[in-house]
């Protein structure tokens, strides 16, 4: 059996340097990532923070590899209190440029067997990557309705 | 008809669309739309249980024949997939394509699954697993853009032509599971 791996692609007509920029600065991110700040805008050794739109710290993660706008890789470890305390997985996003758009691969493994957060994030990245999509194409994001408990955990219900 | 039972999810992608669950379902079933986002692809569906589907190509050569196991605008559409436009692989079994169309929010969540009764090897998978991002993307930004996105034209993956090869040799689907 084979460690589990989620891979997620969506075809963006944005340039990389317009996508780069929406995963990693929290201005932007949280227009379209449910209200989320996500900020991954530095250096490899730098960390990866996220903000749920209560205010609370979620994410306080390593950057392992950055180089915008083609490639970024970070840690990924919840610091939500309710959730089982996983070792950290790893979420890497490649940008590949297709005339004035963007190919964006997403693939989050590194988990152990059984893993529950990757149930979650198999869920979580179809909903923030295809509102991603549509605030980059549209200038409007998604509404979040990717899970209850999540939405709960938010603070949002 | 065909034995459902037996086909199992190879390929799942799920998108998320500022649209409506009916403007999703005729972007799923009328040409002018399948042949703004799908490779140019016409599709042409007779709209009932047991009906047939086809998806034609611009110069009017059918590539995928099958038939329609279900059909419930605007919420589910499934048909059978032979894929005959591309040499031998018309002779694979044919595999199942099930678009679920769900209202979320004020958005609509689309699921398409891509289901084989056979365990098909992965090099095969990655033919869809290829192709299934572009078309969805795309469909999606039609919807609430207007507008295709830029999709690079590739062959199939790397040593897919081989598994089917092999594949039309061993039969395995001929063998118990």
């Amino acid at each position: 059996m084979s460690k589990p791996v989620f891979v997620y692609v969506t075809y963006i007509a944005a340039p990389p340097e317009r996508v780069f920029e929406a995963l990693t600065k929290p201005d932007i991110s949280e227009k379209f990532w449910f209200g989320y700040r996500v900020t991954a805008d530095g250096k490899a050794g730098a960390r990866m923070t996220a903000f749920d739109p209560a205010g609370r710290q979620v994410h306080d993660d390593p950057i392992i590899e950055s180089d915008p706008p083609r490639r970024l890789v970070y840690g990924w470890k919840s610091l939500y209190k309710d959730l089982p305390d996983e070792r950290p997985s790893r979420v890497t996003f490649v940008l590949e440029p297709l005339k004035d758009q963007t190919r964006l691969t997403v693939t989050h493994d590194d988990f152990d067997d059984g893993s529950r957060m990757f149930e979650m994030i198999s869920k979580g990245w179809p909903a923030v990557l295809s509102s991603l999509k549509s605030f980059l194409e549209t200038g409007r994001g998604l509404e979040a309705t990717w899970d209850e408990e999540q939405r709960r955990r938010a603070g949002q219900a | 008809m065909i034995d459902m039972g037996k086909f199992k999810p190879g390929t799942v992608y799920v998108t998320y669309i500022a649209s409506t669950p009916e403007k999703v379902w005729q972007a799923l079933t009328d040409p002018a739309f399948t042949r703004a986002y799908f490779f140019g692809f016409a599709v042409e569906v007779e709209p009932r249980v047991g009906g047939a589907y086809r998806l034609k190509t611009p110069d009017g050569k059918v590539h995928v024949e099958g038939e329609v196991v279900d059909w419930q605008p605007p919420r589910r559409f499934a048909s059978t997939w032979r894929v005959d436009g591309l040499p031998g692989y018309g002779d694979l079994p044919e595999c199942l394509v099930s678009y679920d169309i769900e209202v979320s929010g004020d958005a609509v969540k689309l699921t398409m699954t891509e289901s084989h009764s056979w365990a098909i090897p992965e090099a095969i998978l990655e033919g869809g697993r290829t192709g299934w991002p572009k078309i969805l993307s795309s469909l999606k930004s039609v919807l609430e853009t207007g507008k295709p996105v830029a999709m690079k034209m590739e062959g199939p993956p790397p040593g897919m032509a081989e598994a089917v090869r092999r594949a039309l040799i061993e039969k395995p689907w001929t063998k118990a599971r």
